[in-house]
């Protein structure tokens, strides 16, 4: 496909890549390297010293582990309901089939404060489980309960239009080839949406790393203990301290692009290996 | 294995999609399911594999009752319309899928695997294809891997949904041919679904004609085509010409015509409609006498036969015009000295009549 210069049925090529890579540098990588540059600007000794302070590294390790279980959570519950929307019909589908959507649609903060309250000691299900000596709110549990929240839409709406697309012919030949329904999910359709699970698993993550306002209400901002790194970003602007404040935000940013690279290169090896694109 | 469907009739919602079936298929034949679409010929055919249930009655596989068995217990091979090979599999795992999801006793280790595999592939020609995946193959090709597929499990039967369907006519025709073979090679029970007749005709040991959930007729393809039970059957297969009307003496009258029938047993002033075969129809000059007048459209010369259409004189039903088909030999054409536009009267010698119940 590269860069031959045999004649194009589609034109524009030129005109095309010039325009993505012009716009891409405006909106994303401009702002970015702004992070990185400024971050610079205190030298490389301070740098070392924000970003491995202990604070900082506990939010690190909340904010990306919490990241990561909300999304492994979601890829696993999230198929289970894109599966139950695709494969059944019942009375109220397309109205369950809107509600997947409200947390894209809900500002973060209402669904941070509804969350909250629920959650809380005295809520409707924070009540009952702090019998059994389980709290939520406050706490890093309850951080991971926002980011699943938030990520589960973008999980369902990856596998729900791949999962469409399977024919149960799929599986009804798998049967007729004497596969048990475990081995024909194993074996016939889970293989055929990794890549849309791995899709969802890192828009879930991406957006899981971002997220802000529903999280800092829930998780009580104790230090050290339930901290974002999103929060420490903010508490050190709120301190005129933007060459700390973008520090945390380089590491963030290196940390995301890495692992968002491994889930790509994950998707290519499926792909690859399925033959998609082979 | 033996195929007995008894008293089988499946609903979907008001829609009957087989009402009351019954039918004996005798092992190692290959037979065909033949009907147009919407007549309940797939459905039968889920509902032998498993796949679909039946509202009532019983599939009896080897002297088995098989209504409650799953598809899985079954032992058929199934052959899908669109093929559902598996995308991520390459065509030899397609292959192998069925004894690598066998129970860990019963599966053959990886190199007895490996030798099926191969030997299925050469039966279908396609063994040089083994490391590709479905999405790089042809739609021919397609179909013969999903075939090795279904037999890679030693069905007891062959069930193959529109197996040709969805191929181009020149590829259709190989397989029809290629499918024939490997029946002969392998003897395993076999029936097909299928609308096109021609395919029914050139490739089954036995045909069920079905339409509207009911069987019209079973019988040899010589038998289906020479000797048509109902209308119906007559309609259905091969070109024919139909005539509409009402019995008068030893005539029926098609509209202001006469067409002699030669048959003793109607009562005088039934509705009937008859048919005759394009082979068994004849052109006679002149306007007068018997015969259903007409006027020629078009003389088709192709090889030894010459297909002559004409175009019925009554005013169009149902909004279409009625065209009738003759052949004839070149030597009857030049006794006959045709020309387009000239009007003629048809009629049969061997005209087939059935009651009319329109």
């Amino acid at each position: 496909m590269a860069y031959t210069r045999a004649r194009r049925v589609l034109p524009g090529f030129g005109l095309s890549l010039g325009f993505t890579l012009a716009y891409l540098s405006l909106i994303v990588l401009i702002p970015l390297s702004a992070v990185f540059i400024k971050a610079a600007g205190a030298g490389w000794e301070r740098f070392v010293e924000t970003v491995t302070s202990p604070r900082v590294i506990a939010s690190f390790e909340l904010s990306f582990g919490a990241s990561l279980l909300a999304a492994a959570i979601n890829v696993v519950f999230g198929l289970m309901l894109a599966w139950g929307l695709v494969r059944y019909t019942f009375p109220g589908k397309k109205l369950v089939d809107a509600l997947i959507d409200l947390p894209f649609a809900l500002p973060t903060a209402v669904a941070g404060i509804s969350l909250t309250a629920i959650y809380a000691k005295n809520g409707w299900l924070g009540q009952p489980l702090s019998l059994f000596g389980i709290e939520v709110a406050f706490k890093p549990l309850g951080v991971l309960v926002a980011l699943v929240f938030i990520g589960l839409p973008f999980i369902v709406r990856t596998v729900q239009p791949i999962l469409e697309d399977l024919d149960a012919e799929f599986e009804e030949a798998a049967a007729s080839l004497g596969a048990s329904r475990l081995q024909t999910f194993r074996r016939v359709v889970f293989p055929a949406i990794v890549p849309a699970l791995l899709t969802g698993f890192a828009l879930a993550f991406a957006r899981a790393v971002g997220e802000y306002g529903s999280v800092i209400f829930i998780a009580g901002n104790i230090p050290l203990v339930s901290e974002i790194t999103p929060l420490m970003i903010i508490t050190k602007l709120e301190q005129y301290d933007y060459e700390g404040a973008t520090a945390v935000a380089s590491v963030m940013l290196i940390v995301s692009f890495i692992l968002l690279l491994i889930i790509n290169g994950l998707q290519a090896w499926t792909a690859r290996r399925s033959g998609r694109s082979a | 294995m033996s195929i007995e469907v008894r008293n089988i009739s499946k609903s979907f919602g008001a829609f009957k999609a087989l009402d009351n079936i019954t039918l004996d298929l005798p092992r190692g034949e290959l037979i065909a399911l033949l009907g147009p679409s919407g007549c309940g010929k797939t459905t039968l055919l889920r509902i032998i594999a498993g796949l679909e249930h039946a509202d009532r009655g019983a599939v009896i596989l080897s002297g088995q009752d098989a209504s409650d068995k799953h598809v899985r217990e079954r032992h058929v091979g199934f052959v899908f319309q669109h093929y559902a090979l598996f995308r991520h599999m390459t065509v030899f795992e397609n292959v192998a899928f069925g004894l690598r999801v066998k129970p860990r006793s019963e599966r053959p280790p990886e190199k007895v695997i490996r030798e099926r595999v191969h030997r299925l592939l050469e039966l279908v020609q396609l063994d040089w294809l083994s490391d590709r995946f479905p999405s790089q193959l042809s739609g021919g090709q397609r179909q013969r891997i999903a075939l090795a597929r279904a037999l890679a499990v030693e069905p007891q039967v062959l069930l193959l949904d529109e197996p040709f369907g969805a191929l181009d006519a020149k590829v259709r025709k190989e397989l029809r041919r290629w499918l024939r073979r490997l029946h002969d090679e392998l003897h395993i029970s076999s029936v097909f679904v299928t609308h096109d007749q021609e395919e029914a005709l050139e490739v089954a040991d036995r045909i069920v004609l079905m339409n509207k959930g009911r069987i019209e007729q079973i019988g040899s393809p010589r038998e289906i085509y020479n000797e048509p039970a109902t209308s119906f059957a007559y309609g259905f297969i091969g070109t024919v010409n139909e005539f509409r009307g009402r019995v008068e003496g030893s005539y029926v009258r098609v509209g202001n015509d006469l067409l002699p029938h030669g048959r003793t047993d109607l009562s005088d002033g039934s509705s009937v409609v008859a048919f005759a075969r394009p082979h068994d129809t004849e052109i006679v000059k002149g306007e007068g006498g018997e015969g259903v007048a007409a006027r020629v459209n078009r003389i088709l010369t192709n090889g030894a036969i010459t297909r002559v259409e004409l175009l019925a004189n009554g005013e169009a039903r149902e909004g279409k015009k009625d065209y009738f088909e003759v052949e004839v030999t070149p030597d009857d054409l030049v006794a006959l000295g045709l020309s387009t536009g000239e009007r003629v009267r048809i009629k049969s010698k061997r005209l087939s009549l059935f009651g009319d119940q329109k």
